[in-house]
C-alpha cells in the first residue's frame, strides 16, 4: 500500500502524540470505572443503578441540566448579541464578567448563591414572601447550574457574530424583511450550529457539576440529590463498586447524548451549507 | 522514527519524575509523622503537636516534626489504605479505622485493644443549639418531632456526625423503654422535619447559623462551644437531651507503615500522649470529653454529666449499625423511599 502523500509534515508523530495524549488523560481513567464495574453481575449493577433514589437523581441532575443549559441557550445568545454589535460604556468590563464562572472555584460559587438565595439573602428575602423558596430545593440547582454554563454559550456564539456583518442584516431589512424574519432566517442559521456547540458544552459542563450545587441543593434524598452526590455517597461508604456502576451510567448517558448533539449539529451544518 | 521519540519523551519524563521523588525523600530525612485525621480537628492538633514535640525532644533529645491532613473521614482513610503513608490515624468513628484492616491489613484486628478505653483518648456527644430564647421551647428529643419545628443535622449517609445524631435519636427511643418499631416510627418522622442534608457537620453549622435555616441543630458538643465562641453566646442557646450517644474519636499507629518508616517508638508516644494529663488537659480546651477518669472528673463543670450510650452497647457493633440503617436500602434510605 502506498503511504499518503501529506503537504504537511509531522502527520504521524502529532497523530501518535495525539493519541497517546488521549488515552492517558482521558481514555485510560474512563475504562478504569468500566473495569472496576466487571467485578459485579449485571443483575447486581442493574439493581444499583435503578435502585428509586438513583434513579430520581438521574431525572434531577439531567432535567436541570438540560433547563440550565436552555436558559444559557436563549439569554448567552443576547449577551453575546449586545456585546458584539453596540458599544457601551464598561463593554470591556461586563465582556469579562462572563468569563468569571469559568474561574471561580465551583464551591465558592455555591456558597455565594446559597447565601443570596437563602431566605435571610438578598434575593431570598424578596422570593420568600411570594412562596417561591430557591436555596435548598430542585430550583437552586437549576440557578447553579445557569451559573456555571453562562460562557461556554456566549464564548461560543460570539466569534460567529462577530463574523456575520451587519450588511446582511441591512441587505434582509432592504429586501423587505422584517426584524423577526431578519432574525429567524438570517441570524439564526448562521449562528445556529455555534449555538448548539455552546448549548452542549454548557449541558455537558452541568452533568458532572458538583462543587457548587452541594452547597445550594439542599440534599434531600429522592427530592434534590445530584447523582455526582449519590457517587460521593457511596464512595463515603468505601461502596466503590456501586459508585463507580452509577458513575459508568452517567458516562454512557452523556456519551450517548453528546454523541445526538454532535449529530445535529452535523446535520444542521450540511443543512446550513445546502441553501447557500 | 516517530515510536523512537515518544520513548525519547517517555525517558525525559521519567527523569524529571524521578527527581521529584529524589526531592521529596529529601525531605523525609528527619523523624517526621503524618497524621491523617478527620476535618474539624485541626484546631486540637495544632494545639497538641507542639506540645508532643516539645516533651519528646525533653525526653529523648530528638527533634521531630508532625504533619497533618486534614478532610472528610472516610475520605481520608481511603488514602491511607490507597497507600497515603500514615503514622498515625485519628478520626471521630472507629469504622474509619476498622477499614485499614479490611481493606488493606495495615493493622491488626483487634487495634482497639493496644490503648485505654479502647484506643478513644476523647469523646464528643450529639447535644442540640437553639436560637436565643429557645422560641420553639425544645427540651429534649420528643420535642424534635413535633410539627413545624425544622431540625438540621448533617447526612447520615457522608457524615459522621450525622450518623451520631441519627443513632442517638433511635438510642434513646429504646433507652425509654420503645422498641425496634417505635424507634424507626421516631426517627422516621424526625428526619421528616429536616429540610436540609447537609454533607458535614460544618456545613449544617453554616446552614443552621449563617443561612438561618431550622429551630434546631443536633450536632457535636464540641461543634456547639466552638459556635458560641465563634458567632456569640448570645444568639443560640444549648439544650441538653436527658440521653445522648458517646461519640469517642479513636486514634491508632498504621503498623506496616511505622514499622517501614522506623517510626514506632515515636508513633506509639504520640498517641500515649493523647492519653497523657497534658493531652488530656488539651482536649478539654477544644471542648473534647476527657476519657481518662482522673481527667475527666477535673472537668465536671465545663461538661454537664449526661446519660450517655456507646453505640457498642446499644446496636451490638458499628458494623451492624452501619449495615442496619445506613446501607443502601437500609432504614436511613427507607425513610425516604416509603
Amino acid at each position: 500500500m502506498a503511504k499518503r502523500k501529506n503537504i504537511l509534515p509531522g502527520f504521524n508523530i502529532s497523530l501518535g502524540f495525539t493519541l497517546l495524549y488521549l488515552s492517558l488523560i482521558v481514555l485510560i481513567p474512563l475504562s478504569a470505572a468500566f473495569i472496576k464495574t466487571a467485578e459485579i453481575s449485571f443483575a447486581e449493577f442493574w439493581q444499583i443503578v435503578t435502585a428509586p433514589r438513583v434513579v430520581a437523581s438521574y431525572k434531577l441532575t439531567f432535567g436541570a441540566s438540560l433547563i440550565g443549559a436552555l436558559i444559557n441557550a436563549v439569554f448567552g445568545l443576547l449577551t453575546a448579541w449586545v456585546l458584539v454589535r453596540y458599544t457601551f460604556p464598561g463593554k470591556k468590563f461586563v465582556d469579562a464578567l462572563v468569563d468569571l464562572p469559568f474561574a471561580l472555584p465551583t464551591a465558592v460559587a455555591g456558597i455565594a448563591l446559597t447565601a443570596i438565595y437563602a431566605k435571610n439573602g438578598w434575593i431570598g428575602a424578596w422570593l420568600e414572601p411570594l412562596g417561591v423558596n430557591v436555596a435548598f430545593t430542585p430550583l437552586g440547582v437549576i440557578v447553579a447550574l445557569t451559573f456555571i454554563g453562562l460562557p461556554f454559550v456566549v464564548r461560543t456564539v460570539q466569534p460567529v457574530l462577530e463574523d456575520l456583518e451587519a450588511e446582511t442584516e441591512e441587505a434582509a431589512a432592504s429586501l423587505g424583511a422584517n426584524r423577526l424574519q431578519t432574525f429567524t432566517k438570517i441570524i439564526l442559521p448562521a449562528v445556529w450550529p455555534a449555538l448548539l456547540t455552546g448549548f452542549a458544552l454548557a449541558f455537558a459542563r452541568a452533568i458532572g457539576e458538583y462543587g457548587s450545587v452541594i452547597f445550594i441543593a439542599g440534599n434531600m434524598p429522592m427530592v434534590s440529590e445530584i447523582t455526582p452526590l449519590i457517587i460521593i455517597t457511596k464512595l463515603e461508604q468505601y461502596d466503590y463498586v456501586g459508585a463507580t456502576a452509577v458513575a459508568v451510567v452517567m458516562l454512557v448517558i452523556s456519551f450517548v447524548l453528546l454523541l445526538a448533539i454532535n449529530g445535529l449539529q452535523w446535520w444542521a451544518n450540511r443543512n446550513n451549507g445546502a441553501d447557500r | 522514527m516517530h515510536m523512537l521519540s515518544i520513548i525519547r519523551q517517555f525517558k525525559l519524563a521519567s527523569v524529571v519524575l524521578a527527581s521529584f521523588f529524589v526531592i521529596s525523600n529529601a525531605a523525609f530525612a528527619e523523624t517526621s509523622l503524618l497524621n491523617v485525621s478527620y476535618d474539624v480537628s485541626r484546631e486540637y492538633y495544632k494545639d497538641l503537636n507542639p506540645a508532643f514535640i516539645k516533651y519528646w525532644k525533653d525526653k529523648t533529645g530528638e527533634t521531630i516534626t508532625i504533619k497533618q491532613s486534614h478532610g472528610g473521614s472516610s475520605k481520608q482513610a481511603r488514602s491511607v489504605v490507597d497507600g497515603l503513608a500514615a503514622d498515625v490515624i485519628t478520626m471521630n468513628r472507629s469504622p474509619d479505622i476498622d477499614i485499614l484492616y479490611e481493606r488493606a491489613k495495615l493493622i491488626p484486628k483487634d487495634w482497639q485493644k493496644r490503648l485505654p478505653n479502647a484506643s478513644a483518648p476523647t469523646a464528643s456527644t450529639s447535644v442540640f443549639l437553639v436560637r436565643k430564647g429557645n422560641p420553639k421551647n425544645i427540651k429534649d428529643w420528643d420535642d424534635l418531632v413535633k410539627p413545624n419545628v425544622a431540625v438540621v443535622i448533617p447526612n447520615p449517609k457522608t457524615s459522621g456526625n450525622g450518623k451520631y445524631s441519627y443513632l442517638a435519636a433511635w438510642g434513646y427511643v429504646l433507652k425509654s423503654g420503645g422498641d425496634e418499631a417505635k424507634a424507626k416510627a421516631f426517627v422516621t418522622k424526625l428526619f421528616k422535619n429536616v429540610p436540609v442534608l447537609d454533607g458535614g457537620g460544618r456545613g449544617a453549622t453554616t446552614t443552621f447559623a449563617q443561612r438561618d435555616i431550622g429551630d434546631v441543630l443536633i450536632t457535636f458538643e464540641n461543634e456547639i462551644f466552638l459556635i458560641q465562641k465563634e458567632l456569640g453566646a448570645d444568639k443560640f442557646e444549648v439544650v441538653y437531651p436527658s440521653i445522648s450517644v458517646l461519640a469517642e474519636n479513636p486514634v491508632a499507629l498504621v503498623d506496616k507503615v511505622v514499622d517501614k518508616r522506623k517510626t514506632r517508638a515515636q508513633a506509639q508516644a504520640y498517641l500515649d500522649f493523647h492519653f497523657s494529663e497534658i493531652g488530656q488537659d488539651i482536649a478539654a480546651k477544644h471542648y473534647l470529653r476527657p476519657q481518662v477518669e482522673s481527667a475527666a472528673n477535673q472537668y465536671t463543670s465545663t461538661f454537664k454529666p449526661l446519660k450517655l450510650f456507646k453505640v457498642e452497647e446499644v446496636f451490638g457493633s458499628w458494623a451492624k449499625a452501619e449495615k442496619t440503617h445506613f446501607a443502601d436500602g437500609g432504614v436511613f434510605d427507607q425513610i425516604y423511599t416509603q
